[in-house]
């Protein structure tokens, strides 16, 4: 049985058919990339897993669970976390408490135990500040030390992907979506956080479904592709596999050369 | 694992989780509905109020709505362009209605008044427009502009202050005291057209009210300055790279929606010959109410959303409450404003129309 | 690009000239200060504010409110442009002078053009306060030709001064404007001192000071006041650390002693301030904590959580009338008349409970939307105890009265001077409540909601419960007060929950700063406090709370004593620290920042 399991998932906006009867699965321990062309529907996909959006049909099926119909909050606390396109932090609390609110879902402590202070809301509350940092400490020294405490909107922009991260992984999940970890990263950048990525699954065993443009990252971390195109599965298989595809070629890629890059 | 695509895949289905919250919110709406429709039966059956009576509340209804509608024409399109409710507007319509008093009670000392109604309504009307749109366009300068691309409750908490603000400036300019809108000796008593019978106050209001509104819809739709208006309210990035003047625009905007406020300011002095400082509150309440109803951001509907409104309001104390024998429920009159408000927020808010423009924008 | 990377501060090139001062801006400046005048006039304030005297025979208040506009313009009008990146600072000097006084000029003219029209027309039909007293003020006594070049020059040389404070060097400065910010509140609240100096026995001081109790301050006065605390902002801007940062630098045994120190010591004035001040001054207190409970219950609402409820004095009606019912003997329907302090749990209950059904329709709606709701809901609360429908219920227009005092133990509650106690003690509650929630998980909760809603839910917030308990927590408080004050009062009226009260605790929160306690209890200390004691301002407060508003989200929306993280929001440069680190980073350097940095 497969970890993520989704079948027949469609959506439409108005007239568009965003997503058209898509099935795919993820197995534990695997990482999928999604790649497709802009407008290909990746990032409707992961709202829709994610909850964030209603699909119009379909079932998806996490750890044996349906998804359809829970809340985001509910899909989360089953063990799914994701990042944005578009960087979505909370710009006015620190890079701490950023991911300490991570945890949210993982602890208990109500009001009245702040308020009364009781020792188990204490004990709690030191218990999600160490976890937090232990999640940083994950990224080195770059959001360490006195950047605890700076405000995520002053962070850089790969700094703030990198919180993201941080984010989600402290809402101790089983499969992590990534959104273009990489867009807007310089070279460097990017080959760091696909070294990253790695060390996600080989030192946190996460499972990792990610979107992806840069085609590099996408033949150094993922086990699996799968290339959308119009809502609807074009194809799935190895890098290896995809990038010979004569579909995918047509649709995505256009010109092999920048597939040897 | 390549088998796990043909896994059996589950029917489709729509499924929707119950929660307490939608069960309350179900609750609310059922019994709003119910509350409302055994009112209307009770008080229909006991027949307290004759058709007529019926009828004039109705027409009554449309006329108060027609002032709502042009109202509520400033709230939708500044929302339109803007994404902002401006609380202010309210304001903007008593500042023009006080200008009318204050035009229309110097000319009522001179003969023009009797001798040539016309005219001096045309002139009461103009001044009224004029101060209107330059207290809407000189609130858009000092207190909006500098705002643009600030969150979103920034300047709605601006609104209200400007709101206070002029609320307590024209008291402090001319006084606490309450007006009374002089007396149009040839509106007085009544005509028929149709076969009704309707006070000719409330014929001027709403033939007025729907000159300004097909005026407007004219100059939305054909003008060149209107189209400008439609593009930045569907993109404001995108219309300044067409080479439109958003600023402007935004301006030409409120300026546009101060006037249809300054006319309804005028005609509000016909149909309710009271006003003080604080008459703009309330209209200007249910003007946006009116807007949302009709869908925000949506000129028809803001016209649509402002009569229905008016004619629920008028209609439905001696409707509803009446029907339940409740003690002096005129009294409760604007608790059914606000019923209708808090309703239509919270069960409607697209409106009746939707809106127009469902993305939301930052 | 190399020197660059090498050198940690940027290569130094010729800095250009800084632009000069923009005398178009004065201008406009002028006359909008001008238009300010005008307006400051013919709204009755001038007049009003005339017959009471600042400095005894000099200075009326009045006119110098009428004149700190042009200041204030002036000031504005000759502030140096910002200093820009690889430009030299602005200089200081006539310019500024003449900034200011052209500024106060026109400003003046303004004025003067106002006089003519008094002098000519008769618009009292219309502008009742255009009134031949108002010419008398502003004219000083002089005829109309006379007067116009006194009223400019006056203007001028007050536009001046504004411009020539940027010329002073700061200590000198911060001298001078705290020493006049001084003379200005021991000329506003004599009553105040006159109290004050009355209860130590030290009515020579208030001889020398002013013309009498409750009178002017004399010229002598005023300017020993002036010299006093001139020398006093002196001595303190020549020390080289601040008391808090010695307090701050002690080590750590030593500065909970100073802390705990300190906090005694405000303790005991604060016991011995009702005493001194006299039911009047009191009941003003009791007032602005009542309102200060409400502002740190609205903070949580939409500081913490960012619920713009704009009917928030729908909990504090719940809380005043919940015990008007339960305690007083006149409560129509139902009356047990039980003490005001049984009745607090009940309250609590109701509360929450009005909390919970306001919050539920709008759970899912947007700020803007829930806005105008709340308002809605706060006008529905007020009309429905005002009706003759449920008067059975309520007591309808005529209220609840007979509501009896406050009684803990053996010791009853009863003057303005005794209610000070209670409430600032569930204000030091609320407070307390404020600081705990903030850090805790909730308070991130709320936090993060506010931020960016859809992504909190993402991030497995229940947005119903944090969005229901912000409005509980923030009702109960709002009801806390409602109890203080109907027990205080000793009668409930429904106009008393008027849509005015929720606004003005929108705007103490606004003005001290969203989310900051400290900020929130100036904010009330400004708002509730100062129009209450100046009598002659009531009439005006509401139209100062709108231009307050107005001001604050233009200028300064983090408010005037921001919460540290909105202080830290105004740091844009450390953005571009960061992408100098970024730089270094990709040449192999790695990131050498010292601890503390920020």
């Amino acid at each position: 049985m497969a970890l993520l399991e989704i079948t027949g998932l469609s959506k439409a906006f108005g007239g568009l058919r965003a997503i058209n009867g898509l099935d795919i699965y993820v197995d534990e321990g695997e990482v999928v990339s999604v790649i497709g062309p802009n407008g290909a529907g990746k990032t409707t996909f992961f709202n829709l897993v994610t909850g964030m959006e209603t699909p119009d049909e379909g079932s998806i099926v996490f750890d044996g669970q349906e998804l359809v119909g829970l809340r985001p909050n509910q899909i989360l606390q089953l063990g799914m976390a994701r990042t944005f396109q578009n960087v979505r932090l909370f710009p006015a609390m620190t890079v701490l408490e950023n991911v300490m609110v991570g945890q949210h879902a993982r602890t208990r402590a109500g009001l009245l135990g702040a308020i009364f202070k009781t020792p188990s809301q204490r004990r709690e509350e030191r218990e999600i500040e160490e976890r937090s940092k232990e999640v940083l400490s994950f990224f080195g020294t770059r959001l360490a030390g006195y950047r605890h405490d700076q405000l995520s909107m002053v962070l850089s922009y790969a700094n703030r992907r990198r919180l993201e991260i941080a984010r989600a992984m402290a809402t101790s999940p089983r499969l992590l979506l990534l959104d273009e970890p990489t867009a807007g990263m310089n070279p460097r950048e990017t080959i760091e956080l696909t070294e990253l990525i790695g060390r996600l699954r080989s030192e946190r065993a996460y499972t990792i479904v990610l979107i992806e443009h840069d085609m590099q990252v996408v033949r150094n971390v993922s086990d699996r592709v799968v290339v959308l195109d119009h809502g609807v599965k074009l194809t799935e298989g190895s890098y290896d596999e995809i990038s010979t595809n004569e579909n995918v070629i047509e649709a995505y890629l256009g010109r092999p050369a920048e597939m040897g890059a | 694992m390549t088998e796990a695509a043909t896994v059996d895949a589950r029917p489709a289905r729509r499924a929707t989780r119950i929660t307490p919250v939608s069960i309350f919110l179900w609750a609310l709406r059922i019994a709003a509905l119910a509350i409302i429709l055994y009112g209307s039966y009770l008080s229909i059956s006991s027949g307290r109020l004759t058709a007529s009576q019926w009828r004039d509340l109705f027409v009554f209804g449309i006329s108060t709505g027609s002032v709502y509608a042009l109202i509520a024409l400033g709230y939708t399109m500044v929302y339109g362009v803007l994404r902002f409710i401006n609380f202010a507007h309210g304001e903007v319509f008593m500042v023009g209605a006080m200008m009318a008093f204050y035009v229309a009670n110097a000319l009522a000392a001179t003969t023009l008044w009797t001798s040539s109604p016309v005219i001096s309504l045309l002139i009461v009307l103009v001044a009224a427009m004029a101060t209107s749109t330059s207290v809407a366009v000189i609130v858009e300068r000092i207190a909006y502009r500098p705002l643009r691309g600030a969150p979103r409750l920034i300047p709605l908490i601006t609104s209200i202050g400007a709101s206070f603000t002029i609320q307590y400036l024209v008291r402090g300019l001319v006084g606490p005291s309450t007006k009374a809108f002089p007396r149009v000796e040839s509106l007085r008593g009544t005509t028929e057209i149709f076969g009704l019978v309707i006070l000719k106050s409330q014929v001027v209001v709403i033939a007025a009210a729907l000159v300004m509104m097909t005026g407007l819809y004219l100059f939305v739709e054909k003008t060149r300055t209107g189209k400008s208006m439609r593009a930045v309210a569907e993109d404001p990035e995108t219309a300044a790279l067409m080479g439109i003047d958003v600023d402007r625009t935004i301006v030409k905007v409120f300026a546009v929606g101060g006037a249809m406020a300054g006319v309804a300011g005028a005609l509000w002095g016909l149909v309710f010959p009271s006003l003080n400082f604080f008459s703009g509150f309330l209209p200007g309440i249910k003007a946006f109410t009116a807007a949302v109803l009709g869908g925000i951001g949506n000129i028809v509907g803001a016209m649509l959303g402002g009569v229905s409104l008016g004619i629920f309001e008028s209609v439905g104390p001696s409707l509803v409450l009446a029907g339940y024998e409740i003690p002096a429920f005129s009294q409760l009159k604007d608790v059914v404003a606000y019923a209708a408000l808090v309703l239509v927020l919270i069960f409607r808010p697209t409106g009746i129309l939707g809106e127009r423009l469902a993305e939301e924008r930052t | 690009m190399s020197q660059v990377v090498d050198a940690p501060v940027p290569v130094e090139v010729e800095l250009r000239p800084a632009a000069r001062l923009d005398m178009r801006r004065a201008v406009r400046l002028g006359l909008s200060g001008g238009v300010a005048m005008v307006l400051v006039c013919a709204i009755g304030m001038v007049a009003a504010f005339q017959p009471r005297m600042l400095i005894d025979p000099i200075l009326p208040m009045g006119t110098f409110f009428l004149y700190l506009l042009p200041l204030i313009f002036g000031w504005t009008a000759s502030q140096p442009p910002p200093t820009l990146e690889g430009f030299e600072p602005a200089k200081t000097g006539a310019r500024n002078i003449l900034a200011g006084a052209l500024a106060g000029v026109l400003g003046g003219l303004c004025v003067g053009l106002l006089l003519i029209v008094i002098t000519t027309w008769d618009l009292r039909g219309v502008f009742i306060n255009l009134s031949p007293q108002l010419a008398e003020i502003i004219s000083f006594g002089l005829p109309v030709a006379a007067a116009i070049p006194v009223i400019a020059l006056v203007a001028g040389v007050v536009g001046a001064l504004g411009g020539a404070i940027h010329l002073l060097s700061p200590r000198p400065r911060r001298a001078t404007m705290s020493a006049l910010a001084w003379v200005l509140v021991f000329s506003l609240f004599t009553d105040i001192f006159g109290q004050l100096f009355d209860a130590l026995s030290l009515d020579f001081v208030i001889d020398f000071l002013y013309t009498g109790r409750g009178g002017a301050l004399t010229i002598a006065g005023a300017l020993v006041l002036f010299a006093v605390f001139f020398a006093f902002y002196w001595w303190l801007g020549g020390r080289e650390s601040t008391l808090r940062q010695r307090v701050q630098a002690m080590p750590a045994g030593r500065r909970s002693r100073w802390q705990i120190g300190a906090a005694v010591i405000i303790l005991v004035i604060l016991y011995f301030v009702p005493r001194i001040m006299g039911p009047f001054v009191s009941q003003i207190l009791v007032t602005a904590g009542i309102y200060l409970l409400m502002a740190l219950g609205l903070n949580i609402v939409v500081g913490y959580a960012g619920l713009l409820d704009l009917g928030y004095v729908a909990f504090f009606a719940v809380g005043a009338y919940s015990t008007a019912i339960l305690t007083s003997p006149q409560s129509p329907a139902f009356s047990p008349e039980i003490s005001v302090l049984a009745s607090i749990p009940f309250v609590m209950i109701a509360a929450a409970i009005a909390g919970i059904l306001v919050a539920t329709p709008v759970i899912r709606m947007r700020g803007d939307y829930l806005a105008i709701v709340t308002l809605g809901f706060g006008e529905i609360a007020r009309i429905l105890l005002n009706s003759e429908w449920l008067a059975p219920y309520f007591g309808g227009a005529q209220g609840i009265t007979n509501i009896p005092d406050l009684q803990i133990g053996p010791i009853t509650f009863s003057t303005p001077q005794d209610y000070f106690y209670p409430v600032f003690l569930f204000v030091v509650l609320a407070a307390y409540i404020t600081y705990a929630v903030q850090n805790s998980r909730w308070g991130r909760a709320w936090m993060a909601m506010r931020e960016d809603e859809s992504v909190a839910e993402a991030m497995g917030i229940n947005i119903v419960t944090a969005k229901l308990s912000a409005f509980v927590v923030g009702a109960i408080l709002a009801s806390f007060g409602g109890t203080l004050f109907a027990s205080q009062i000793g009668s409930v009226f429904p106009h008393t929950f008027d849509i005015v009260v929720s606004i003005t605790v929108l705007v103490i929160i606004i003005v001290g700063g969203m989310g900051s306690v400290p900020g929130v209890v100036l904010g009330a200390i400004v708002l509730i406090v100062l129009p209450n004691l100046l009598r002659e301002f009531s009439e005006y407060q509401f139209l100062f709370y709108g231009v307050l508003l107005i001001v604050m989200m233009l200028k300064r929306p983090e408010g005037f004593i921001p919460s540290r993280r909105r202080a830290q929001e105004l740091h844009a440069e450390e953005l571009s620290q960061d992408a100098w680190l970024e730089i270094y980073g990709e040449k192999g350097l790695e990131e050498k920042v010292p601890e503390g940095t920020t």
